[in-house]
């Protein structure tokens, strides 16, 4: 047995050697082609509708569309509406999601299936769900009305409502998934050093939970601007009241005396708006590097 | 009894590297100043798990008595409970039943009905704990990290933040106080959660595997660190460890852990020496086989007889302990030998033992030969080759169980 160099000469390799300069290059993704195709025409599906928008537009048409007093009242009600709706989220999801994060068994299982019930059930489902319970003669509602004189549907407040019933699950999966994944080392260490609850929760579980808590307001936030079905059926189609933009564009598209590009300016508004959520999303995501 | 935790009562900073104390790591005129703030630990504890899909039952049972300022080593095999009773004392679990006492505190206490009558939580027992991994909040600077335990006892920030940049100066580490744990080593960090464990001020610290993570060029120092602090400190320590160097540097006790139950108990230098079961054997780095008295030698389980410098009495349990230098190995039988002590067997596998290469033969127990790799090349030592051991009697101390 004789080693490699024994044979004399210079291996193939060490003849050419020479410093060369190609930067070295790690292996890309290794997938079967039909994996490549199949995803490629995913991504057609999600873009070429978008792009067909942009590229269809009346853009001459635009500007005027876009700032018509019914556009920035719209738009105006969906930003503050919207914003309403995630500030309840967030006050009422964060909670949630600690208490699902930190919980086992059966019962923690359950609420976590009623938790994302609203992101199976169609949105139309849960406006009428919501009028059972808030409407006049609803659940509640019925009440409300009788002893406090407040009846909620076909008003501001049913809008936020509507969004808010769902945007939560978004919020609450996008913290206790974050919150799993920190596991609960930090905050066992923090009790031993002399940490109550409150302190735990303050000075170690919510910052540490702040970029899932960041990505989850996010989400929260664009799927309350883009709420239609529940919000048509609860909080209905009120000019200036609770017509905020996705009921602004079913509108203007049905043509009630407005022309379709109405409805595709304020679309193009709307996807603005989203692009804008997203790349706000994207800074904001890379926080904590653990 | 209750801590004072909501306020910082005087008497607690009177020891310790406060801004007022300004001691460096084993400064001697400061460290004669520090007041012993350990307090006595007493746990009698019993777990109970029933079995479930995967796992066996578990019975953890087991007394222990730390005096004010020792340090006790909890030593046993993977299973063993260790972790289960660290859980117990720092208040994660509550025991089946048992009690968990700190100067005189009943932390916990249940009694055998399983009636809780003791449950004090874990922010409020003065029970530190350190895990082979640090646990460094990511999001705080060092000196943000440390200063966590004094601001939890409700210090003052700019007060806490002196007392931390202390401890940071305490481990060495005086220089990193800005930076974020992503920022340092394993072994800074774990310094850090040194200094932060400290600085909280606990009664009693609890270590589980506190180097167990480190490479080898840091374990030593953190190991060197830790025993330098603790004993500064004075602070009460359990000790979790598989590491025998972490026993011999830190622990004044041993206590051998397995299955659940104490099996062996006392000074760290005698445990060590006179190992009883084959777990504290291995952690010693000796062999050691158990069996019964018999013509003097002890009779192990496969037969083989070990003769040792004393007569064993028949029938007797007992153990023969020798080190792996003392094991001689031969290719033939040894014929011209004077060691009594010989039996054929076969090699297992080759180890590095330090300059020496640990040579593992078969047999119950297994038996380990340290021999110097120039003769495992002599030999042609392998795995699966048939040897010969022999040791000599003047080597083999013999233990009764």
């Amino acid at each position: 047995m004789t080693g490699p160099g024994s044979h004399g000469g210079r291996s193939p390799v060490d003849e050419g050697a020479r410093p060369r300069t190609v930067p070295p290059r790690p292996l890309g993704p290794r997938v079967p082609r039909v994996v490549t195709l199949a995803a490629g025409a995913g991504l057609a599906l999600l873009v070429l509708p978008v792009l067909a928008l942009l590229v269809r537009a009346d853009w001459g048409s635009v500007p005027a569309a876009v700032t018509s007093p019914e556009a920035l009242a719209a738009l105006g009600l969906s930003l503050r509406t919207g914003a309403a709706a995630t500030a309840l989220c967030v006050v009422l999801g964060f909670p949630l999601a600690v208490l699902l994060a930190r919980s086992q068994g059966r019962a923690a299982d359950v609420v976590r299936a009623l938790v994302t019930l609203p992101l199976v059930l169609p949105p139309t489902v849960g406006g009428i769900a919501l009028l059972y319970l808030l409407g006049r003669q609803g659940l509640v509602g019925e009440h409300l009305d009788a002893l406090l004189g407040v009846r909620v549907p076909f008003t501001i407040a049913a809008v936020v409502l509507a969004q808010a019933f769902v945007a939560l699950p978004f919020l609450v999966l996008a913290v206790e998934g974050s919150l799993r994944t920190l596991g609960t080392g930090y905050e066992t260490v923090a009790a031993t050093l002399g940490a109550g609850r409150w302190m735990v929760l303050r000075r170690v579980t919510l910052p540490l939970a702040a970029p899932g808590l960041a990505s989850g307001t996010v989400l929260c936030f664009a799927r309350a601007l883009g709420e239609f079905g529940a919000t048509a059926l609860f909080a209905g189609n009120v000019p200036g009241v609770t017509r905020t933009m996705p009921l602004a564009i079913y509108t203007a598209f049905n043509g009630a005396g407005v022309s379709p590009d109405t409805a595709v300016a304020l679309s193009l508004l709307l996807v603005g708006a989203a692009v804008v959520i997203l790349v706000l999303a994207r800074a904001w995501r890379p926080g904590v590097r653990a | 009894m209750r801590f004072p935790r909501r306020r910082a009562g005087g008497a607690r900073h009177e020891w310790g590297p406060g801004p007022g104390g300004g001691a460096g790591p084993g400064g001697g005129a400061a460290a004669a100043g520090v007041t012993v703030p350990g307090r006595r630990l007493q746990a009698d504890v019993r777990v109970h798990r029933a079995a479930r899909q995967g796992t066996a039952a578990f019975t953890l049972d087991v007394q222990l008595d730390v005096g004010a300022g020792e340090v006790l080593a909890v030593v046993g095999p993977n299973g063993a409970g260790k972790s289960t009773l660290l859980a117990v004392l720092a208040g994660l679990l509550r025991p089946s039943g048992g009690t968990v006492h700190l100067a005189g505190r009943a932390l916990t206490h249940v009694d055998p009905a399983g009636r809780v009558h003791a449950a004090v939580p874990p922010e409020q027992r003065g029970v530190g704990l350190l895990g082979q991994d640090p646990r460094l909040f990511p999001h705080l600077t060092a000196l943000e990290n440390v200063a966590f335990g004094p601001r939890a006892r409700g210090a003052r920030p700019a007060h806490a933040r002196a007392d931390a940049a202390a401890w940071l100066d305490a481990v060495g580490l005086p220089d990193l106080a800005a930076h974020r744990p992503a920022e340092l080593s394993g072994g800074q960090r774990q310094r850090v959660a040194l200094a932060r464990a400290l600085a909280a001020r606990p009664h009693a610290l609890l270590l589980d595997e506190p180097v167990a993570a480190l490479d080898a060029a840091h374990a030593p120092l953190v190991r060197q660190l830790l025993r330098e602090q603790v004993a500064r400190t004075g602070t009460t320590t359990v000790l979790v460890t598989h590491d025998v160097l972490d026993a011999v540097v830190l622990a004044d006790r041993v206590l051998v852990l397995d299955a659940g139950r104490a099996v062996h108990h006392g000074p760290t230098g005698a445990v060590l020496a006179a190992p009883r079961d084959p777990f504290t054997a291995a952690l010693a780095g000796v062999n050691l086989v158990v069996g019964t008295g018999e013509r003097g030698a002890v009779r192990a389980a496969d037969g083989r007889l070990l003769r040792g410098t004393d007569p064993v009495p028949d029938g007797v349990a007992a153990a023969a302990v020798f080190a792996p230098a003392a094991v001689s190995v031969h290719t033939e039988e040894p014929v011209h030998a004077s060691p009594r002590n010989v039996w054929p067997t076969t090699v297992v596998a080759l180890e590095p033992r330090g300059a020496a290469v640990g040579v593992r033969t078969s047999g119950r127990p297994e038996v380990v030969a340290d021999v110097t790799p120039a003769s495992v090349a002599e030999l042609g030592l392998r795995p699966g080759v048939p040897v010969w051991l022999s040791v000599k009697a003047t080597e083999v101390g013999v233990h009764l169980r």
